[in-house]
């Protein structure tokens, strides 16, 4: 039954030996200044992350706001420039490429927006909308352009197209523009699509809808797909794998349904514990939260930055030593000392 | 026979737009006892936020029709004019935590001044006798007593959330509506929240009306359960009956839409939209979208009451 759950495309597509893409030790700090100038230290968003990801691979990013998740997901889209550390993608080293490279670089990835409603330019129509990135990787014949929007609409299941075409963002439904959203992402036809919050928008009864449309179309073109959330509750019908974030760390990463049967760090266990299901026998009990906040990313906790606020910490060591990636089981790995022993 | 602490009858609020009429609270009943949880869940555009104002007489300039009784500790206050009401009901007997309530601070005033003013301008307490009793709300919401001098902006999202709520429990009235308390903060957050109003309702006794749309978070607070849909109340009844098994095809749907941590069903969605609130379609309202439609469906169905709950809908009709 579980198996059933969890997508399966990295048997139905062979992962190649290069991965599509892979992060080596990634680091995204912005400067701060004292009244615009003089240095005041940096916000070290990303501080430090592994990963790779394979072709036709989807994973999920979970964290909670200021963990560092936009700040990953926008260095991978190419808005920010890395402090230090690699982004290679496609045997290609982001920090590298400049001009036309960095456009094609671009037409290779799609970006789905978490406000569907604020990504879409309300003074132009779906068609124009879905016209632009073709005008501008150089479609040049209208009528492919047409016909290449007619299919990205079919493919987001807008039916009957022709009634979507001279539409308005504002005349759309919430899930109807993520539709087009997502559309818009689709139409270069990308390797991989980076989807931020993509259903946190959206009604209840829609946001179902829009994951597996998402995931017929992952399946379907055998994309890539990294999927930034902080509902651990969707995860498990989205993606294959999943990284849990916190203060710039990635400090647990696993296959889904090993994150969700033996969830390790205990701030992956908070979260676990966080999340509800309807059922009316919560409300008899309080739910069990790590004191405090996360911490300031300007001047994070030594050792591990979980520590002030974890219940196992143990003294002298994860208030001093940041805690590297053990492995207690194949393809599980944590940041966390309490499985220093079981590498 | 005891006393509801809330009693609606026939609430009716409708706004006049340039396009017509948009009927968002159409003919909503329920009952809230004392010390209790009603949550009124509901999509987005389902009148829920309307529903707040109605109860709290919060109206925009643009209301056509406002009508129907509410009856609060035994007294039906849309008989009230507004001076009576601002005086006796609002932050009195009933205060509401707006949407985003914790970005509504005023950002130049300390929070401990900000949430002593109901008290001053509403029980009439000096000033120092409202402070002290802003302290005291603080510890009942977690918040540390030192923080009575800051600023908002000094406060994290979670705690001006607090903060928030103080501000509404500081005229310690009967009852509080809570308008979508959680949807803007994190997860550790909001389950730190849930659990604060769950302290509360022990200690204090207040009976709270949570507004959301956020299913599973609701589950934390709920006694009861009121599900809305374009402006009326589709079903009502008590959290143990309604999570369990859903009576009203909207209802079980919305239910079979929520993803779960803990178990494997695999989630559905409801296609179609709802009606747009201007042109209501004759009969149920959920009858274009609801696999169960049957002829009779065009005729507006009857309230069916099986024990505690009430559901509306043809289908639970002899």
């Amino acid at each position: 039954m579980i198996t059933e759950m969890i997508p399966t495309q990295i048997s139905k597509f062979e992962v190649k030996e290069q991965p599509l893409l892979s992060i080596r030790d990634l680091h995204v700090w912005y400067e701060l200044r004292r009244f615009g100038f003089g240095h005041a230290g940096y916000v070290k968003a990303v501080d430090g992350v592994n990963f790779d990801l394979a072709s036709g691979e989807t994973v999920a990013v979970v964290g909670e706001s200021g963990c560092g998740k936009s700040s990953l997901m926008k260095t991978i889209l190419g808005l920010n420039v890395p402090t230090s550390g690699e982004v290679i993608f496609d045997e290609r080293n982001l920090s590298k490429l400049t001009g036309d490279e960095l456009r094609a670089y671009r037409f290779d990835i799609g970006y789905v927006q978490q406000d569907p409603y604020g990504a879409l330019p309300p003074f132009m129509t779906v068609e124009r909308i879905l016209e632009e990135p073709l005008i501008i990787s150089g479609v040049r014949n209208k009528k492919e352009r047409l016909e290449r929007i007619h299919k990205a609409l079919g493919e987001v299941k807008m039916h009957p197209v022709e009634d979507f075409l001279q539409k308005f963002p504002h005349m759309l439904s919430g899930g109807q523009q993520q539709r087009i959203v997502i559309a818009r992402a689709m139409i270069r036809g990308p390797k991989l699509i980076v989807a931020d919050e993509p259903v946190s928008m959206l009604d209840a009864s829609v946001r179902v809808e829009i994951l597996k449309l998402m995931r017929a179309l992952q399946e379907a073109h055998g994309l890539s797909v990294i999927y930034i959330t902080h509902d651990l509750s969707t995860v498990k019908y989205f993606s294959a794998r999943i990284f849990v974030m916190y203060a710039g760390n990635l400090i647990e990463k696993a296959a889904t349904r090993r994150l969700l049967e033996n969830p390790l760090h205990p701030y992956t266990l908070a979260l676990l514990a966080a999340t509800s299901d309807p059922d009316a026998r919560n409300a008899e009990t309080f739910k069990e939260v790590p004191p405090g906040e996360p911490p300031s990313l300007v001047n994070p906790p030594r050792g591990c930055r979980f520590h002030p606020r974890c219940a196992k910490a143990i003294a002298g060591l994860c208030d001093e030593k940041e805690p590297p990636d053990f492995t207690p089981e194949p393809g599980h790995s944590v940041a966390c000392w309490l499985y220093e022993d079981k590498k | 026979m005891k006393q509801n602490l809330l009693k609606v009858r026939d609430l009716v609020l409708h706004f006049r737009t340039e396009h017509g009429d948009v009927q968002a609270v159409d003919g909503v009943d329920f009952d809230l006892d004392h010390h209790k949880a009603v949550v009124v869940l509901g999509e987005s555009g389902c009148g829920k936020t309307s529903l707040s104002k109605a109860i709290l007489r919060l109206l925009p300039r643009n209301v056509k029709r406002y009508s129907g009784q509410v009856h609060l500790q035994g007294t039906d206050v849309m008989t009230l004019n507004d001076e009576e009401y601002r005086k006796n009901v609002r932050w009195v007997s009933m205060s509401l935590v707006p949407q985003a309530a914790m970005n509504a601070l005023n950002p130049v005033l300390r929070v401990g001044d900000q949430v002593a003013e109901p008290a001053m301008i509403h029980l009439g307490v000096s000033r120092n006798e409202a402070l002290a009793q802003a302290r005291r709300m603080f510890q009942h919401v977690g918040v540390p007593d030192d923080f009575l001098e800051r600023y908002p902006f000094e406060l994290s999202g979670g705690m001006r959330q607090r903060v928030a709520l103080a501000m509404a429990l500081v005229t310690t009235p009967a009852l509080i509506v809570l308008d979508e308390p959680t949807s803007a903060l994190d997860l550790l957050t909001q389950a730190n929240i849930m659990n604060v109003l769950k302290r509360i309702k022990h200690e204090l006794g207040t009976s709270f009306i949570l507004i959301t749309h956020d299913i599973a978070t609701s589950s934390e607070l709920a006694d009861e359960v009121a599900i809305m849909y374009a402006g009326q109340i589709v079903e009502v009844g008590e959290a143990k009956d309604f999570f369990p098994a859903p009576l009203h095809p909207y209802s079980q749907m919305l239910m079979a839409s929520v993803p779960r941590l803990r178990s494997e069903t695999d989630p559905m969605f409801i296609t179609g939209q709802p009606p747009s609130l201007i042109a209501l379609p004759k009969g149920c309202r959920f009858a274009a979208r609801c696999p169960f439609r049957m002829e009779k469906c065009s005729e507006e169905p009857p309230v069916v009451t099986q024990g505690n709950r009430k559901v509306k809908c043809w289908l639970h009709a002899q």
